[in-house]
């Protein structure tokens, strides 16, 4: 009896097959249409975004729906994807103060210009399973807001020159997809891992800062989410067109800091962004880039939160369940020579041992 | 698949990428040199660094065999052939004697390599001091004054500790007397085939993003004590299919009550050999 795996090539179009079948499930059901997970499922259609780093919701949703609803998988596909996409050029900086917000709060002051715009959130729902919910009275309209955008926190604070300013020495930014990763990183490559990082690793990471691991004393200066326009500067024209809008979560973490011998003391920052409605992800973005931050504050680099190359090399979720799952693969002829290996010691241990008794 | 994608996949720019890489590896033997890793529609892991390499180098006219475990039927193997088949159109083969390039997860064919040959390995873990130490910051510059000591004092405890060096697989090897390379984790029972190979030998760690190479006739050395020789698995037994003696097994288990049987883990070559066996009966 020879038991090898012939066949590999048949085996995998019939598990294939079976994924499809259980893909669709029972036939009677009417399948999903790609604007029902966009319009219903505008979350999970969020995350595959920013952690795929690619703004498009109808392939977001192609993706879903191909991966079953498993997120991780649809990420996957996109990012696959997005590979194959020439690079034309950079936008222009997103211009987040100009955002028509429909969200913006501020936990640092009770008011301010511009006020408190709580917008669609989870926050303050009583988490209550809601068996009516297929049948919602939606006969009332919630007014919008549409009052122009207001100023930055950070800019109201930095006029006082108790923050930090926002350094902009005007170099190009790393671009982390076509440079390959060296340490230190610079802050922009930085947030660009972090802003396609796994958000359950980077909310764990933040968790971390506020427990001990890794000094930190955040506030939420303000988290403000809404459509901003994306500009870019074709070569021909030589002048900022609009060619789009992205929806975007953006959040401005104020940090404590004490201050250096050649800096007076003033608050610092840490910073998140994360497309679509992404706050959970965008404020432990934020507490993760602050304190990442340590070692060029002169802050002691102690919690795994503070560490670039243990943050940076593990929050692609692509990366890490590619080789977390690798382990599926076969590994007889590894395993065979550790048998080997194994087997030598013990034989020598035996016959150690049946020496030693013979002596005895 | 075939139309709607650059062919072998990858657009044109990142090829031209992958091979400055290449080439610079091959430059400099055994050195990880850094390269922008794409996402590849396979998962990182599954042999992305191998599919990235292959898919540089692959020209029109190429023959490609694809082993996983030294077998070519493996499902990981299939997959990576096909992969290649429907994006570069390129012809296929099982013969390690046939084929033009060989991208391999975990083992070296039997078959004798040829001038000309490439092997690209799957590499899942490129840094050889990974495990010693964590950081890329560190291993770099331990790596830039050829500071091994810490390997060679990690073998020296297998040996204090057991008796021998412990290390199975993917077994460290200095490269041109110069860089501590891992070989990917083949058997220790592969490592000798890399020595002063006629084949030209590339490596590519896609999650990693690392590249590196051995250029033909270049001098491989698996670390050891001169008391301590570097050693290669063995069986007491010929293969239980073709009856080579001298190749390696895998170890399959027939039944609960201890019953194995050892086949060659290279498919093709004990295939090449049954049939050679049908045709002299």
């Amino acid at each position: 009896m020879y038991v090898a795996v012939k066949g590999g090539a048949a085996a995998i179009r019939a598990a294939h097959e079976l994924l499809a079948d259980v893909r669709r499930g029972d036939r009677d059901v009417p399948q999903v249409d790609l604007a029902q997970i966009d319009q219903q499922l505008g979350g999970a259609v969020d995350r595959v975004m920013a952690e795929a780093s690619l703004y498009d919701r109808e392939l977001a949703a192609v993706a879903i729906r191909q991966a079953r609803g498993d997120l991780f998988e649809a990420v996957f596909l996109l990012r696959a994807y997005r590979t194959t996409l020439p690079r034309l050029g950079d936008s222009e900086p997103l211009n987040t103060g100009a955002m028509q917000v429909d969200r913006r709060i501020s936990a640092t002051f009770k008011d301010l210009p511009g006020g408190q715009v709580l917008g669609a959130t989870f926050d303050y729902t009583h988490r209550l399973l809601d068996f009516e919910l297929d049948a919602p009275d939606l006969s009332a309209t919630t007014p919008v807001c549409t009052a122009p955008p207001p100023p930055r926190v950070g800019d109201l604070l930095g006029a006082d020159g108790l923050i930090e300013p926002n350094p902009d020495d005007g170099s190009t930014p790393a671009d982390i997809t076509r440079d390959p990763p060296t340490y230190p990183a610079s802050r922009a490559a930085r947030l660009q891992a972090l802003s396609r990082g796994d958000e359950g690793f980077l909310l764990a990471l933040g968790y971390s800062t506020q427990r001990g691991y890794g000094w930190s004393h955040p506030f939420a200066g303000e988290i403000r989410r809404g459509f901003v326009d994306v500009e870019f500067v074709p070569e021909e024209l030589g002048f900022a067109i609009t060619i789009g809008k992205v929806e975007v979560t953006e959040v401005d973490m104020v940090n404590h800091f004490s201050g250096t011998e050649d800096t007076p003391p003033c608050f610092t920052r840490g910073y998140g962004l994360a497309f679509g409605h992404g706050e959970r992800k965008a404020m432990s973005m934020a507490l993760v880039d602050r304190a990442l931050r340590a070692a060029e504050l002169g802050e002691d680099v102690a919690g795994p939160a503070q560490d670039q190359e243990f943050v940076l090399s593990h929050c692609d979720n692509v990366e890490a369940s590619g080789f977390v799952q690798h382990l599926k693969l076969p590994h007889y002829v590894d395993f065979q020579a550790e048998l080997d290996v194994l087997r030598r010691l013990r034989a020598e241990r035996i016959e150690e041992e049946a020496l030693k008794e013979a002596a005895e | 698949m075939s139309s709607g994608y650059n062919f072998a996949y990858l657009d044109e720019p990142t090829k031209r990428m992958l091979r400055r890489s290449l080439l610079k590896a091959v430059a400099i033997p055994g050195y990880q040199v850094p390269f922008a890793s794409r996402e590849m529609p396979l998962p990182f892991g599954w042999g992305t660094g191998g599919i990235q390499v292959t898919a540089a180098i692959l020209g029109r006219d190429d023959r490609l065999k694809v082993i996983d475990q030294g077998a070519d039927d493996t499902t990981n193997a299939v997959s990576i052939r096909d992969f290649f088949a429907k994006t570069a159109g390129v012809a296929t083969t099982l013969s390690t004697r046939d084929a033009t390039v060989i991208q391999t997860r975990h083992r070296i064919p039997e078959t004798p390599l040829q001038h000309g040959q490439i092997m690209v390995f799957q590499v899942p873990i490129p840094e050889p001091l990974r495990w010693l130490e964590p950081r890329e910051t560190e291993t770099r510059r331990m790596h830039a004054f050829a500071d091994y000591g810490a390997m060679h004092l990690k073998l020296y405890e297998d040996v204090a500790r057991y008796g021998r060096i412990t290390t199975a697989y993917d077994y460290p090897v200095l490269v041109a007397g110069r860089y501590l390379m891992r070989p990917s984790p083949i058997p220790r029972f592969d490592n000798p085939k890399l020595d002063a190979s006629p084949a030209l030998m590339l490596f590519g760690a896609g999650r990693e993003k690392r590249i590196y190479a051995v250029p033909p006739y270049t001098s491989v050395k698996s670390l050891d004590f001169e008391d301590h020789p570097f050693t290669i698995e063995s069986w007491d037994r010929p293969c239980a299919r073709c009856g080579a003696a001298d190749s390696y097994l895998d170890e399959i288990i027939t039944d609960d009550r201890g019953g194995r049987r050892f086949v060659c883990s290279d498919t093709d070559h004990c295939n090449q050999r049954l049939d050679a066996k049908e045709k002299a009966a």
